[in-house]
């Protein structure tokens, strides 16, 4: 984001919301667009067919979860009809030994836990970072944004270590500590309340006497609402995809749902119905936070996401 | 950017008419100083500690690790110097899987960003609905890469996949789709292209939008048609966007773990490690053959290997894009 002067600050204040000036941008070319022509059959048909693109695995795993495995065995092509097996596939995955309600319960609990606190701790780190001043802001800023570069996924084997030393092997905190706070959160939320917050409102709020922490949790993280949410909302995606390190860490015994999808593949390859029963079980709750929430995350990542 | 704020701009602690007028009203004068001096490093302090200790330490740690023989359960062993990374160096298979993830990462990342500019184009318009548009692109990335990795392995199957089948019909021969190197990378780079071509193309869209409209009508009036609009316009004024997807693709990509190991059920890269990777490989030394000495090794290479990537991509791409359309240095901020 651009350096906002404090009348620029000004112009914003009491809107609440961060308009970036790529932001305001969209919005006189959107206006502009209006007199522009519609586009020609041509676009749509094109867009069409990257939409059908992207659902069709989706629809394709639905598919197969619907049949039964000779039926695909019979039929690679299926055809765009549902069987009539899918409960019972689903009933199957459900009852067999790997733990599918216990990995539904962990994955829920990991990603709950570290998208609260992703926001909470980044939020107060970027109100620092944004609107106090102190010594070394400017270089530690900087290191967090190169953080964001550094591979730490290589870092696994040591980690591995330390939490065998903690004695947080196939312990959920193994998996929830290490995501607490992101750099990438620090970063989006800095840029966030550096134009979404006024320094007016936290003048004031410290003219009335309240401390820092108060004026943070009474000025700064309401005004952070809307980076917050889709924060939230790309650390919960993030947590629920995530398979490497609860992989290594958690294991069979204590799985997250796209462990126990691996297990699930590992003990019935031969039954493509029952694994695609498992996976359009754990696909189902993000597809149902994405009808509600998806266009937050469309505004996240066009307000400048980053892969995080 | 963001560390160049205009000094004008009062901070709390700033103005010193506001201290002074703390001191008249404040009744515990120290505490409110020793708040106001110490609060900032305290908000900050939590990314930072975690930052070190499963960051940064575990990333040093890992060049300790890869010169001692070091057993995942008897533990620390003798010093052996840089012998495992000459044991590593001399594997067949350590290049075998760094040809592999170069591999995977080129057929993931190209067709990716182009797909990714074409489709943002065409979603650049001023169309009905656009956030069902927009949604629409964006399903897949919802999507875990474990399943995306089982669905796609499944429509590649060697014999019941949906997509040999459809070639048959067509009366071509199936595919060794897990068998062979490059049919296997080609799929594997698929699941990849599949779950981020659409968030690509949001972020690419939301660079388009910011360019000016009066340079597409200038060169309406010139007589450029869209194609030429999209390479002489589109695209130069792009360049510091597809630059930085570029760099965080290649960073993430090199790493790539989740699509290879779930491509069978065995998790071995296949029976010939055509399709392991270095990040297998990490995993196969350490977890399956509990060798960490050699693991924290081969992260330590491929460390150096995305290190030296990173490098090759930004050289290439500031030359691709800066041919063309050079001079503008302004909006290089919509994205990053």
């Amino acid at each position: 984001m651009s350096t906002p002067s404090v009348a620029a600050i000004e112009q914003f204040a009491g809107k609440g919301a961060a308009r970036s000036a790529a932001r305001k941008r969209n919005r006189s070319a959107g206006l502009n667009a209006g007199s522009e022509r519609r586009p020609r059959w041509l676009t749509y048909l094109l867009l069409g067919v990257t939409i059908a693109i992207s659902f069709y695995p989706l629809y394709y795993a639905f598919l197969l979860a619907s049949s039964t495995a000779s039926d695909i065995a019979r039929n690679p092509i299926p055809s765009l009809i549902p069987g009539s097996h899918f409960f019972e596939n689903v009933q199957r995955v459900l009852e067999s030994d790997i733990g599918f309600w216990k990995a539904v319960t962990n994955s829920v609990i990991i990603a709950v836990v570290t998208s609260l606190s992703v926001v909470l701790f980044s939020t107060l780190a970027g109100f620092s970072f944004a609107k106090l001043r102190f010594k070394g802001r400017g270089p530690l800023l900087v290191f967090v944004i190169a953080t964001t570069a550094v591979p730490t996924q290589l870092g696994v084997v040591p980690l591995f270590l330390v939490m065998k030393q903690l004695g947080w092997i196939g312990q959920l905190q193994a998996v929830i500590v290490p995501g607490l706070v992101t750099a990438f959160g620090v970063f989006w939320m800095t840029q966030y309340l550096e134009s979404a917050l006024p320094y007016e409102l936290i003048e004031a709020a410290r003219v009335d006497g309240a401390s820092m922490f108060r004026t943070f949790w009474s000025i700064a993280l309401p005004a952070a609402r809307p980076a917050a949410t889709m924060l939230g909302l790309f650390t919960f995606v993030a947590s629920w995809t995530n398979y490497f390190w609860p992989f290594i860490i958690l294991g069979s015994a204590n799985p997250t749902l796209p462990v126990a999808l691996q297990l699930l593949q590992a003990t019935f390859f031969k039954d493509m119905s029952l694994i695609m029963a498992g996976v359009v079980l754990s696909v189902i709750p993000l597809l149902v936070l994405f009808i509600a929430a998806g266009r937050q995350l469309v505004a996240g990542i066009m307000q400048g996401a980053v892969k995080g | 950017m963001t560390s160049t704020r205009t000094p004008a701009a009062p901070g709390p602690t700033a103005s010193d008419e506001r201290d002074r007028q703390q001191r008249r009203v404040g009744f515990s004068q120290k505490l409110g100083r020793w708040d106001v001096k110490l609060s900032p490093y305290l908000y900050i302090s939590p990314f930072f500690i975690l930052f070190v200790v499963v960051g940064l330490f575990p990333l040093l740690y890992t060049g300790v690790v890869s010169v001692h023989q070091w057993d995942l359960l008897k533990g620390k062993g003798d010093f052996v110097g840089f012998e495992n990374f000459s044991t590593v160096l001399q594997a067949p298979i350590f290049w075998k899987s760094v040809r592999n993830t170069i591999s995977i990462f080129l057929l993931s990342s190209i067709p990716q960003v182009i797909l990714a500019l074409v489709i943002a184009a065409l979603l650049d318009a001023n169309l009905r609905a656009k956030t069902f548009w927009r949604m629409g692109v964006l399903v897949p990335y919802v999507v875990a890469p474990v399943a995306v990795s089982l669905i796609f392995g499944q429509m590649f199957a060697d014999q019941s996949g949906i997509i040999n089948q459809i070639l048959r019909n067509l009366g071509f021969t199936g595919i060794g789709w897990h068998s062979e190197v490059l049919p296997s990378h080609i799929a594997i780079a698929s699941m990849v292209n599949f779950r981020w071509t659409g968030y690509n193309t949001l972020i690419f869209l939301a660079a388009m939008q910011a360019i000016p409209r009066d340079l597409y009508e200038a060169a309406l009036i010139d007589g450029a048609n869209r194609v030429r609009q999209f390479f002489s316009i589109t695209i130069p004024m792009l360049r510091p966007t597809i630059i930085f997807v570029i760099i965080t693709s290649t960073i993430g990509g090199l790493q790539i773990f989740d699509e290879p190991r779930m491509f069978d059920q065995f998790g071995r890269g296949g029976a010939d490690q055509q399709y392991l990777t270095v990040t297998n490989y990490i995993y196969q030394l350490g977890w399956t053959n509990k060798n960490f000495g050699r693991a924290a090794a081969v992260a330590w290479l491929l460390f150096l290997l995305i290190l030296a990537i990173s490098v090759v991509n930004y050289l290439i791409t500031r030359r691709i894009a800066s041919e063309g359309g050079a001079k503008q240095k302004k909006r290089k901020k919509v994205s990053a």
